[in-house]
């Protein structure tokens, strides 16, 4: 025993040395459609500081698809250490299915959303048909493009947002704002099945006078597709887009990457990570940060899922599932 | 034109309506097939020469690239060994199940390629039959590169036994025949006799078989978890870039699949031009 005492503390000793060496770690973060550009900063500016702090190399896989979509392959065996989706719903289905702990909006402040968005509207340039709140999207001769929110994520909070605008109104109740979007989807001419094709529909093949979109990709997409050529209205009462983020709990565990993954999704929170989330569009939630890009970000009222319609399970369930409101828009009902 | 002239005159009748068929059929190629493809290079170049190489010399569309290839490589040779050994079988032998087995090769013709990665994702994902198992040792198939080839063989299975089987129907077994008459031995016979007259309809299947290997898009996105890098494939990191508003990135990445489909075509364009009536004499009308 007594033999083995130095043999033991040798091998301590090795194995402490290579942890201060440092370990090859990977990380895989799946994502939704239009976040290469953000994640691709952010994490070279985690592997960095990860590498400056604890001395490991931290290589970040991700992979990036249709909210839903990327949810259903992570529930199918897609390894992701960390989600960060478009809407809590496909966050929630993970829980359903235990890869991700019940409570995991409160584990991270602001509902688990490191940034936000809002829904505002993209119209062509000189703002031809005058269109400044909801109640101008309604309006005789106004062509608008929107989702089918049956099979996009980012319609869903499109239409939330045109609903909770009805609602907020003076004498607003459910059966006018049941009336306004039904007229809304009346303005309606191609019912895409994806943001991203109603952004096609609208830039490439100009059609509508005005696409509902997120702010960021409304952003996004006039940087790509040519200032000179959109204007970006935003109303003057929207939802507040919460993309919400977690760690895999199931996955992270197994592949001995929590302290990484928490660290990261931590990260997106940090002052540096903010202002990485602002120069890609994102609304900030660290005030001096957001002060910094108020240009960028016109204020305006906003209103978040929980609050007006409980959550996203009690939304989905209320609105888009079979039989749902919007399936009772319908011509005829 | 009125009828009575064109009794009168049944030459220009004829020509006219060659050359209205004759512009119907360009009419169309030019719509549908040239100037989509001339938009794929327009578009992959509007900013320049820099941004179109600047995109495609990223690490991901390399990865692209290299994954695209060797799915392809390993698929092709896989679906040649098969369709040999199916068409054989289907023109050389008679047994019990031989129609059922027809039906089957043309089985991933019939069914929608998302339909078939699902299968697969049924399968081998966590959810599925043998995931637990999978999971449990280690393996990984379903989002992985053994999923992709799996898919891919899947969806491309086809198209080398549909080339051979009506071919080697109408060649018959008589030349084979002769051979084992004559001393030769299996092997021998497969590869002077067989072979040398299947091979322009072999050849023909590879190249279709290749070209929607590389190409292939609905089975592949089931599978893949677009794992940047990894997992994506050429047609799936086109709808990537695409979907993430990088428009030349995406059209850089769909013109260099066009090419390789541009490269496929021309290589069966050239054998049929050198060999055009031994593959006449043979091939079946292609899918």
């Amino acid at each position: 025993m007594r033999k083995l005492f130095p043999v033991l503390l040798a091998m301590m000793g090795v194995l402490l040395a290579s942890v201060a060496m440092g370990k090859d770690i990977t990380l895989l973060n799946v994502s939704y459609d239009p976040t290469r550009e953000l994640y691709r900063q952010i994490n070279t500016a985690f592997v960095a500081q990860w590498k400056a702090q604890h001395g490991d190399s931290v290589t970040v896989q991700m992979s990036h698809g249709g909210s839903g979509k990327q949810a259903r392959s992570v529930v199918d065996g897609l390894p992701a250490d960390v989600v960060t989706l478009a809407l809590g719903y496909d966050i929630d289905a993970l829980a359903d299915h235990g890869l991700v702990a019940k409570n995991w909006q409160q584990r991270l402040p602001d509902n688990a959303t490191p940034y936000t968005s809002t829904i505002v509207f993209l119209v062509r340039k000189g703002n031809p048909k005058g269109i400044k709140d909801w109640a101008d999207l309604v309006k005789p001769g106004v062509q608008v493009v929107t989702p089918n929110p049956k099979s996009s994520g980012g319609a869903r909070w499109n239409f939330l947002a045109a609903w909770g605008y009805a609602l907020k109104q003076p004498a607003g109740n459910d059966d006018k704002a049941k009336a306004f979007v039904r007229e809304l989807y009346k303005h309606v001419p191609v019912l895409d099945t994806g943001a991203r094709g109603a952004t096609n529909t609208f830039v490439q093949r100009g059609i509508g006078d005005v696409l509902i979109a997120w702010e960021n990709e409304a952003l996004l997409a006039r940087q790509q597709l040519g200032k000179d050529k959109f204007e970006i209205v935003v109303p003057s009462i929207t939802i507040l887009a919460e993309p919400p983020v977690a760690v895999v709990d199931a996955n992270a565990d197994k592949h001995g990457t929590r302290a990484v993954a928490e660290a990261y999704v931590q990260f997106l929170y940090s002052p540096q990570g903010q202002e990485i989330a602002a120069k890609n569009y994102y609304r900030p939630r660290l005030a001096d940060v957001a002060a910094r890009y108020a240009s960028q970000f016109p204020t305006t009222h906003t209103f978040t899922v929980d609050e007006l319609f409980g959550g996203w399970r009690k939304a989905q369930a209320r609105f888009f599932n079979d039989g749902g409101v919007f399936d009772q828009l319908g011509p005829g009902s | 034109m009125n009828p009575a002239v064109g009794r009168r005159k049944p030459g220009l009748t004829r020509r006219l309506v060659r050359l209205a068929l004759i512009l119907l059929a360009l009419v169309f190629l030019l719509l549908f097939l040239v100037l989509p493809l001339a938009a794929v290079f327009v578009e992959a170049f509007r900013q320049g020469v820099e941004p179109y190489l600047e995109s495609i010399r990223q690490p991901e569309a390399l990865s692209a690239i290299r994954l695209t290839l060797l799915v392809a490589a390993i698929a092709v040779p896989l679906n040649v060994v098969f369709g040999v050994a199916a068409a054989w079988a289907m023109t050389r032998f008679e047994f019990r199940g031989k129609a059922l087995l027809g039906a089957l090769i043309d089985l991933p013709f019939s069914v929608s390629p998302v339909i078939s990665g699902l299968v697969y994702v049924l399968l081998f994902g966590a959810q599925g039959w043998f995931g637990p198992w999978l999971e449990a040792h280690g393996v990984k198939i379903i989002f992985a590169v053994p999923g992709l080839v799996l898919a891919t063989v899947f969806i491309t299975l086809p198209f080398v036994a549909r080339e051979l089987i009506p071919l080697m129907q109408s060649q018959g077994s008589e030349e084979e025949q002769a051979a084992r008459v004559l001393g030769a031995s299996g092997w021998q016979m497969f590869f002077r006799v067989t072979l040398p007259n299947i091979r322009w309809a072999l050849l023909y299947g590879v190249l279709l078989c290749n070209a929607r290997a590389m190409g292939e898009f609905g089975a592949v996105s089931v599978v893949s978890g677009h794992i940047r890098g990894l997992t994506t494939t050429m047609p799936l990191e086109v709808e990537m870039r695409y979907n993430e508003y990088d428009y030349v990135g995406a059209f850089a990445v769909a013109s260099l699949l066009a090419l390789l489909a541009l490269l496929t075509l021309g290589i069966k364009t050239l054998l049929e031009w050198r060999y055009g009536d031994e593959l006449a004499a043979h091939a079946p009308g292609g899918h």
